[in-house]
């Protein structure tokens, strides 16, 4: 019988403790579809953050690193720095990238650290039970902000891919989203283009993936899919930010 | 012989630790410790090396922590304040069980407190930087030489246990120029780094550098594990220095550069006919207990003089386990102590006993 879909090699044969309907699965296939594509396993190193992803390093095969939360865009650039023929990725959520990890993601981009951040924006704090994250959208309600965003308050969201844009140090920086197949396949290529950019040298590669976390929205999977579609779209429009990678 | 070249405290240790094979300095400056970061700057391009100053100290750490996962022999170093930011990286590097050297030349604190000497880190640096059970191994060298031979050391030890050792001075020893040879003492034999991510090279399973035990008789398991390796440490690696001790009736003790004050209160006081001795830890932590009990039916009082309002000597009453009286004399604020402060102080002490 003919083989038509399996697993990737560079995801470990467990299973994923993610929520049904989140979108953490996906953007892991796309990861790990993409180091098997560039035949890197052997050579990669994947740095965990600390949020709800903060069990990848159970789940992908090359060698994986936890660290503090916030500081994976710190300890990639001391893996790295050892041994600058590795790929280094981190993986990370949007409380961890940018609000505690603030420094270091910008840091890292402004010195074209020579390494890939998958940022996952979901607009809010998963593993904590849903706080207020840097990226919750003007009134959006949770169980920090149980009135809504209020942005005399509370401020404003930053558009972390416009942001780290501005910087000289990025080679490429995408925003991409996971609520459909066309989006999926949009961000497989843009993952895909991050790690190629690393591996040619080129420097600091993000990609922005917009993600869903029904658990913590309130929503059912499919629901969640078109809260994305009509609130976060949005705000934060899909598309390259920063592409110095055919220089 | 090596020849002899006069140097700076802190380029001391900078050079000892190139010597002892570190090619990553992650760092970020501050006072009184800067010399470090830019020896390193110049030199660590000329060999190779890396050197980074980071945006911070949280993320130096991190980037030790990084290099260190990876196998590499890594190094930061800083001073007091920043040293508090290092708490986080430090605890994670232990709960990781990854080597790494870590240097505070420490200042005056608490707060941005002032940047002459002190050694009111104590505590901190001996009684667990940052959260959780853990230990690190604390290296108090007195002399510019000393720092040369206890970095070297450093680094040894920190692949040996893999853990994280602290080298501790203060801004009079970062700061001080002496006379030095580089010859360093002859390493430990050490295990290869199996555990290193460094990538797997599709040759072996993944390795996974962490700290996180969801479980808790996973997590108790691997502390406890952890515990039988610093008890290990405490058994063997403890090191003291004794002066004029034999006959010794009144005992001075202290640490780094205050030791070397303490020596010369010792000399007048024999002069004087107060027989003094004195005892020096290498290692704050371990402490060297076992040195400090064999003077218990010996002397009459100990006076423990630091540059703190006294924190080594609680860790001195607990050696003798208080069967003789422990006295204190200490400045702060970035103040040293005089010889004939300890000589007053260790008078006063004699005469009331007498």
């Amino acid at each position: 019988m003919k083989q038509v879909f399996k697993k990737p090699a560079a995801l470990c044969d467990v299973p994923l403790h993610y929520c049904p309907g989140c979108t953490h699965g996906i953007v892991h296939r796309l990861v790990a579809e993409v180091i098997d594509e560039l035949g890197i396993e052997g050579k990669t190193i994947g740095v965990a953050p600390v949020g709800c992803s903060v069990f990848a390093y159970d789940y992908f095969n090359c060698d994986m690193v936890e660290a503090a939360h916030g500081r994976a865009p710190a300890v990639a650039t001391g893996i790295k720095r050892t041994n600058l023929d590795n790929i280094v990725f981190t993986y990370q959520g949007d409380g961890d990238l940018a609000a505690i990890g603030t420094a270091e993601t910008v840091h890292a981009a402004a010195r074209g650290e020579n390494i890939t951040i998958i940022f996952i924006n979901n607009a809010i704090y998963g593993m904590t039970g849903g706080q207020m994250a840097p990226t919750t959208l003007p009134g959006q309600v949770t169980q920090t902000s149980p009135y809504g965003r209020n942005t005399e308050t509370q401020g404003f969201p930053i558009r972390v891919s416009e942001m780290l844009a501005t910087l000289d140090g990025p080679a490429y920086i995408e925003r991409v989203a996971v609520d459909c197949v066309k989006n999926i396949n949009m961000a497989k290529r843009a993952i895909k283009k991050a790690f190629t950019c690393q591996v040619e040298k080129k420097g600091f590669s993000l990609v922005e993936v917009v993600s869903t976390c029904p658990t913590n929205w309130g929503l059912s999977p499919e629901e969640a899919m078109n809260w994305l579609r009509e609130n976060m779209l949005p705000y934060y429009p899909l598309g390259v930010y920063c592409d110095k990678t055919s220089k | 012989m090596a020849e002899k070249v006069l140097l700076k405290g802190n380029e001391a240790i900078a050079e000892a630790a190139i010597l002892s094979g570190c090619r990553y300095f992650f760092g970020y400056p501050i006072t009184p410790q800067t010399e470090i970061s830019a020896y390193m700057a110049k030199r660590m391009p000329k060999i190779g090396g890396v050197f980074l100053q980071a945006e911070s100290e949280i993320s130096a750490c991190n980037m030790v922590y990084g290099a260190a996962a990876a196998g590499a022999r890594v190094m930061t170093s800083s001073s007091s304040p920043g040293i508090s930011l290092k708490a986080e990286a430090i605890s994670y590097i232990a709960g990781a069980d990854l080597p790494a050297v870590v240097v505070n030349i420490v200042r005056a604190g608490p707060g941005l407190g002032g940047i002459q000497p002190a050694q009111s880190d104590y505590h901190q640096a001996t009684k667990g930087l940052g959260h959780g059970d853990y230990k690190m191994i604390v290296l108090a060298p007195s002399s510019v030489q000393e720092i040369i031979n206890l970095t070297a050391e450093a680094f040894d030890l920190a692949d040996f246990y893999r853990m994280p050792v602290m080298i501790i001075g203060d801004g009079m020893l970062g700061q001080m120029m002496e006379p030095v040879t580089f010859e360093l003492p002859e390493g430990r034999k050490l295990p290869e780094k199996t555990w290193a991510t460094n990538g797997t090279g599709m040759k072996r399973p993944h390795n996974v550098v962490n700290s996180l035990y969801i479980q808790p008789n996973d997590l108790e398991r691997i502390v406890l594990e952890r515990n039988k390796k610093y008890q290990q440490i405490q058994e063997t690696e403890a090191k003291a220095e004794t002066y004029c001790m034999e006959d010794a009736e009144y005992m001075i003790t202290a640490y780094g550069s205050t030791a070397r004050i303490a020596k010369n209160a010792v000399d007048e006081l024999r002069e004087q006919g107060i027989k003094a001795g004195l005892i020096r830890p290498i290692t704050l932590w371990p402490f060297p207990e076992e040195t400090y009990k064999q003077y218990v039916g010996q002397v009459k009082a100990i006076l423990s003089v630091e540059m703190s309002l006294g924190q080594m000597v609680d860790d001195v009453k607990l050696a003798v386990e208080s069967k003789v009286p422990v006295h204190f004399y200490g400045r702060c604020g970035g103040n040293i102590p005089y010889p004939n402060e300890i000589i007053q102080k260790m008078k006063e002490i004699a005469g009331g006993i007498a």
